[in-house]
């Protein structure tokens, strides 16, 4: 099967850092894949090449069999790749249910004119992306939610409202940026089954992820990275007992 | 009675102009951060293109019509000027608009002269509570209020509008969306285009204009705007028609010679209180 997602050979450099080196990754339909490492190691860097906020200093990276690597973000996020939590903060001054509804903005094609003359392509449209933000938020568990201002939302709440956001894209290809990041317990526990249901129903994710245990549980695949380099590439429990990525990240297995 | 009844209506009235002027303003600061000098420009230009369209023989509403979709263009050929090299930063890009607004000085004197021309607006009277108004002043009320209604119903209801607003509140956030913050900053400055030339064709019938009345324009849609922290349109609209029925009010009972001076004092002191006020908040918050 051809990868929805190939990464070939990235390399970024910050003057004389390099911050990742001929790093290569791909990521099946379907798969839900992991790229784990230490601070430092380039993951964030990663997340932001294959999004578009930053631009590769050599290497390629191919979507859908088409070169992405110069398209601007929002030309990405059309294509069906959305990203949430760290590098996609909510809309602060705008409420829940207008957070989720700019999330189908990625989709849409009425344009102004039709929005002015109120044609029943925009009314049809309107109505479409009402239904979808409300299915989405539905899903999140922030329907009782939709009316406040999204800055009211707790920290937990405002990652399901990011998740909601980029649902509503249809996205065919979901980039989660440190999903687990400063959430314990309960929200941590729902954001992961709802990561799982996604994974269930097919869609691509690649997540980015500091904390072992979250990404144990979710990925079928786990990439290394340690000082912008690739370590190892595989199934979570042959990268678990893989003697470099040990001596190099893990530590050794309890 | 009847003759501050008179006042207020003429105030709201000119004070509608200026709400539209300030709403333009505040639409293109909020999504591009920039504030737009050129913005009383594109209320002149839309003017003085109606006085011309009339005297070629076209008729009322179709000259208006055509010079708001002149300032439309305009607003955007402007947004193209000042924000259309990426990286260009809101400081910069309100020089370039001011430049602008220089150089329509001169476009227009060459077309237009430097005379200051007018045109007729809705003809007649209409009795409001004992007070004998101009029936244009109604115009300018009502149309106004469709305007901003359907301006808000834009921002509200209607996908570009969202995105809009998406811009202005994290343009980082809204291009990981899928939103061209590029092209939105472009479709601000042509929605401040348009808000700016109805402006114009509007109030010109009650108010004459020439080449530099922008100056006047943009400072009272700016003081409207700044009620509002050049983000607010609520209170950009109350700003703007505060603005109008003050100059009416010190026109009136006063002078009018100094009734926008009197008006912006006034202002000013609004402003004060208000920011007084927020502070003595934020201490006891």
């Amino acid at each position: 099967m051809t990868a929805l997602l190939t990464v070939t050979n990235l390399s970024r450099r910050f003057g004389g850092v390099h911050a990742l080196r001929r790093v290569c990754l791909d990521v099946a339909p379907g798969e839900t894949h992991a790229v784990i490492g230490p601070n430092g190691a380039g993951k964030s860097t990663l997340f932001r090449l294959i999004g578009g906020q930053l631009t590769a200093s050599a290497g390629g990276i191919v979507y859908d069999g088409q070169r992405i690597d110069r398209l601007p973000p929002h030309r990405r996020a059309r294509l069906g790749i959305a990203i949430a939590f760290q590098d996609a903060p909510v809309f602060r001054g705008m409420t829940v249910a207008e957070n989720a509804m700019v999330g189908a903005h990625a989709v849409t094609r009425a344009g102004p004119l039709a929005a002015v003359l109120r044609l029943p392509r925009h009314r049809r449209e309107e109505k479409e992306i009402r239904t979808a933000a409300a299915a989405a938020l539905d899903r999140a568990g922030l329907a009782a939610w939709a009316d406040r201002p999204a800055e009211d939302l707790p920290l937990g709440r405002q990652r399901a409202l990011q998740m909601a956001r980029a649902l509503c894209g249809r996205p065919r290809l979901l980039l989660l940026d440190e999903p687990a990041s400063g959430l314990r317990g309960p929200e941590r526990t729902a954001l992961a089954g709802l990561i799982e249901e996604l994974r269930a129903e097919g869609l691509s994710i690649l997540l980015v992820e500091h904390d072992v245990g979250f990404v144990s549980r979710l990925a079928d695949r786990v990439t290394v990275l340690d000082l912008g380099r690739v370590l190892a590439t595989g199934p979570f429990p042959e990268i678990r007992t893989d003697p470099v990525v040990i001596s190099a990240y893990l530590g050794a297995p309890a | 009675m009847a003759e501050l009844v008179g006042y207020l209506i003429t105030g709201v009235g000119v004070g509608c102009a200026y709400a539209l002027l300030g709403s333009g303003l505040v639409v293109i600061h909020r999504v591009t951060r920039v504030v737009n000098f050129a913005q009383g420009g594109f209320a002149v230009l839309a003017a003085l293109t109606v006085t011309t369209l009339l005297t070629a023989g076209l008729p009322h509403g179709l000259a208006e019509s055509l010079a708001v979709l002149l300032a439309t263009g305009i607003g955007l050929l402007t947004g193209m000027v000042a924000i259309g090299r990426p990286g260009t930063t809101p400081q910069a890009a309100l020089i370039i608009t001011l430049g602008l607004g220089v150089l329509a000085y001169a476009v227009e004197i060459f077309l237009w002269g430097d005379q200051p021309r007018s045109f007729p607006g809705l003809p007649g009277s209409t009795a409001v509570l004992g007070a004998r108004v101009q029936t244009h002043y109604l115009l300018i009320i009502g149309v106004t209020a469709v305007i901003l209604g359907a301006t808000a119903l834009l921002f509200a209801r209607t996908d570009r509008g969202r995105a809009l607003t998406a811009t202005a509140d994290d343009p980082y956030a809204a291009r990981i969306v899928g939103i061209d913050v590029a092209r939105m900053g472009l479709l601000a400055f042509a929605l401040g285009g348009a808000l700016g030339g109805l402006a114009g064709v509007l109030v010109t019938p009650v108010q004459q204009v020439s080449f530099d009345s922008d100056v006047v324009l943009v400072v009272n849609g700016f003081s409207a705007a700044i009620l509002g922290n050049l983000t607010r349109p609520g209170l950009t609209l109350a700003g703007g028609l505060l603005l109008g029925v003050v100059q009416a009010l010190v026109g009136g009972y006063l002078s009018t010679a100094y009734q926008t001076e009197v008006a912006l004092i006034f202002m000013l002191g609004v402003l004060i209180l208000r920011s007084s006020s927020a502070r003595v908040e934020e201490v006891t918050a």
